[in-house]
């Protein structure tokens, strides 16, 4: 093989890699909306309807629980983990801590990121057990926080690196506080902190292996926060194995609502970071 | 402040305000960035004193050579999950690997403009998906795929369901990340690099394969390694993919189980025996060691590989 034939060979090969990844996204998607879309036409309402009181066994009524659950469980969990990964990644970045200091705990973040969901989900399980607690939303809301953390920190300290160095050097210039610098910076790098919270909300809705054990499996409407709830991803996975056609077919319907919720946070997130970039000082992100 | 006070301690008290805020806003910082360290301290911690019970009553050698599992007469042998485990993510990366970094140098230096934009941004979206959402379509799609089609053609007999199936879609579910590491540090090459060596008459498959891939290899090891992480510790896909069986699988076509679905399998019935309990606790923390050796290898390897592939 001489040595243009092995360039049109491999330039072929990485266009064809390429092309059989987008080409199993498109399946993915399109299977997701075929099938659920199928179902979810005929009967929307099953995402409104509380379940029916044998609903993992007969598919009676609908899911409304898990959806409600996974707002309830999620929206909370996005708020503290947010708070907590910008505030980390202003740590890092600015001038509280040393270089050293900053590479170590970065190092943490890392492990942390790595770190296989269901591992989380064990902890808060661990902790609920010698708490002598049940496993209820609020434990769900915990572990999905815990789970989102280290994704939005590595977002917002990507976004905060990026930010314009002369709008820390300006406010310094000014007199500011340290304070005063990095709520300047967070405002600068705003579209890419915005963008990481989103996709953060994102990768915890569709999370089932940190709530599995700690939320509860509820097949009843929440009650409150010390009550057992359920997601839409631990809906899906328990009823994908369900004898019931019935039943399976409301794991359809339940991944189509998943899936769209996921690819609609997913597109708001890249249409909000173009937005805010006008609101921007200095005002080159895109 | 009263009407009486002057312009000067109006000032100073503006003053005093905003280094309160400022020494407030600093303790809370620097807790905040020091909760990922306690954070992981903690896990650590709480896995580990969970873990003792188990081990204190059962070797852990005798534990990870023996296949047999059955909790309720106290037996608990690893060996099946560790096996399903390793065929699981040998399998996958073998074949998620070549792929993700063929697409990598594909979008780095093939794709131009509009198509790399298109390209990578639905990558980003492949990352996204849910893993329960490509639990399902395994269920639809790759399932009859491998019981009717794959292993009849290489003579296996196969329900559909195993560790050949978990594998073809884990493959997939660990590309889009190693994707973005590598076209990360492919990208963050120096463009003389390309210059140079097709101007030296190289071939544009050449440069990249004897000039950009050693440049960047030590990005693109590091980000292997993370995705072996990713596949060691995935739990959704196998628990719906491998069909759970506790027997050591003879073929890659059988069913089997991993050390995450049997966490899943078990956590909820068995909670009542501290024992099983504890041996489930074991699992968790052998999972977070493994993938922590796992990152830290990434983070020395690409620091070594720095050093002796530079340029």
């Amino acid at each position: 093989m001489d040595r243009y034939t092995e360039q049109r060979l491999f330039g072929l090969l990485a266009r064809a890699s390429a092309a059989l990844i987008l080409a199993v996204l498109v399946m993915v998607v399109g299977v997701t909306l075929w099938r659920g879309g199928r179902v979810f036409i005929t009967d929307p309402a099953v995402a409104v309807t509380p379940p029916g009181s044998r609903y993992m066994l007969d598919g009676g009524g609908g899911f409304l629980h898990a959806v409600l659950g996974s707002i309830f469980i999620v929206v909370p969990a996005t708020v503290v983990a947010s708070i907590l990964a910008i505030s980390t990644a202003i740590f890092l970045q600015s001038d509280y801590s040393s270089e050293r200091t900053s590479d170590v705990i970065n190092m943490f973040l890392n492990v942390l990121w790595g770190t296989p969901p269901i591992v989380y989900g064990v902890f808060v399980l661990t902790i609920i057990i010698a708490a002598g607690a049940q496993t209820s939303l609020i434990f769900g809301t915990i572990a999905i926080a815990i789970f989102q953390y280290p994704i939005m920190t590595r977002y917002a300290d990507e976004a905060l690196r990026a930010a314009p160095d002369t709008v820390k050097e300006a406010s310094y210039g000014l007199g500011a506080t340290r304070f005063e610098t990095a709520r300047m910076t967070v405002r600068a790098a705003l579209p890419g902190v915005i963008a990481g919270i989103i996709m953060g909300f994102a990768r915890g809705i569709g999370d089932a292996a940190t709530v599995l054990f700690t939320a509860g499996r509820s097949t009843q409407m929440p009650g409150g926060p010390f009550d057992p709830a359920t997601t839409l991803p631990i809906l899906i996975f328990e009823q994908a194995a369900s004898f019931n056609a019935e039943v399976r077919s409301h794991a359809y319907a339940a991944s189509f609502v998943l899936i769209i919720t996921v690819l609609a946070l997913i597109l708001v997130s890249k249409l909000l970071a173009g937005k805010f970039a006008r609101f921007a000082p200095g005002g080159r992100h895109s | 402040m009263g009407t009486t006070e002057t312009n000067r301690s109006d000032g100073s008290s503006r003053l005093d305000r905003r280094l309160l805020l400022e020494r407030l806003s600093s303790y809370w910082l620097v807790g905040a960035g020091f909760f990922a360290v306690a954070l992981f301290g903690l896990i650590v911690l709480t896995l580990v004193q969970q873990s003792i019970p188990i081990v204190s009553e059962y070797s852990l050698f005798q534990m990870m050579t023996s296949s047999n599992w059955d909790p309720a007469s106290d037996e608990f042998g690893f060996l099946p999950a560790i096996v399903g485990t390793i065929y699981v993510t040998v399998l996958s990366m073998a074949m998620g690997t070549p792929l993700a970094i063929l697409a990598a140098i594909y979008i780095a230096e093939y794709a131009e403009g509009r198509t790399k934009l298109i390209v990578s941004s639905f990558i980003d979206v492949l990352a996204a998906i849910p893993s329960v959402i490509f639990g399902l379509v395994g269920l639809i799609v790759v399932v009859p795929f491998v019981g009717d089609y794959l292993a009849p053609a290489v003579g296996a007999h196969s329900i559909g369901l195993g560790i050949v199936t978990v594998s073809l879609v884990m493959a997939i579910i660990v590309t889009p990340f190693m994707i973005s590491l590598s076209v990360e540090s492919l990208e963050a090459l120096p463009d003389e690099l390309r210059e140079s060596s097709l101007g030296v008459g190289a071939t544009k498959w050449e440069t990249i394969r004897t000039v950009l891939l050693r440049a960047a290899g030590p990005g693109i090891f590091s980000a292997i390694l993370l995705g072996f992480g990713r596949v060691f510790g995935a739990t959704i896909v196998p628990a719906m993919l491998i069909g759970g069986q506790t027997a050591i699988p003879e073929s890659p076509f059988d069913a089997g189980e991993t050390l995450p679905t049997l966490i899943v399998n078990d956590f909820g019935e068995l909670m009542s025996i501290p024992l099983t309990q504890s041996a489930l606790i074991l699992v968790g923390l052998t999972l977070l060691v493994v993938v922590w050796i796992f990152n830290f290898g990434a983070m020395l390897v690409r620091r070594r590989l720095q050093r002796r592939w530079q340029y």
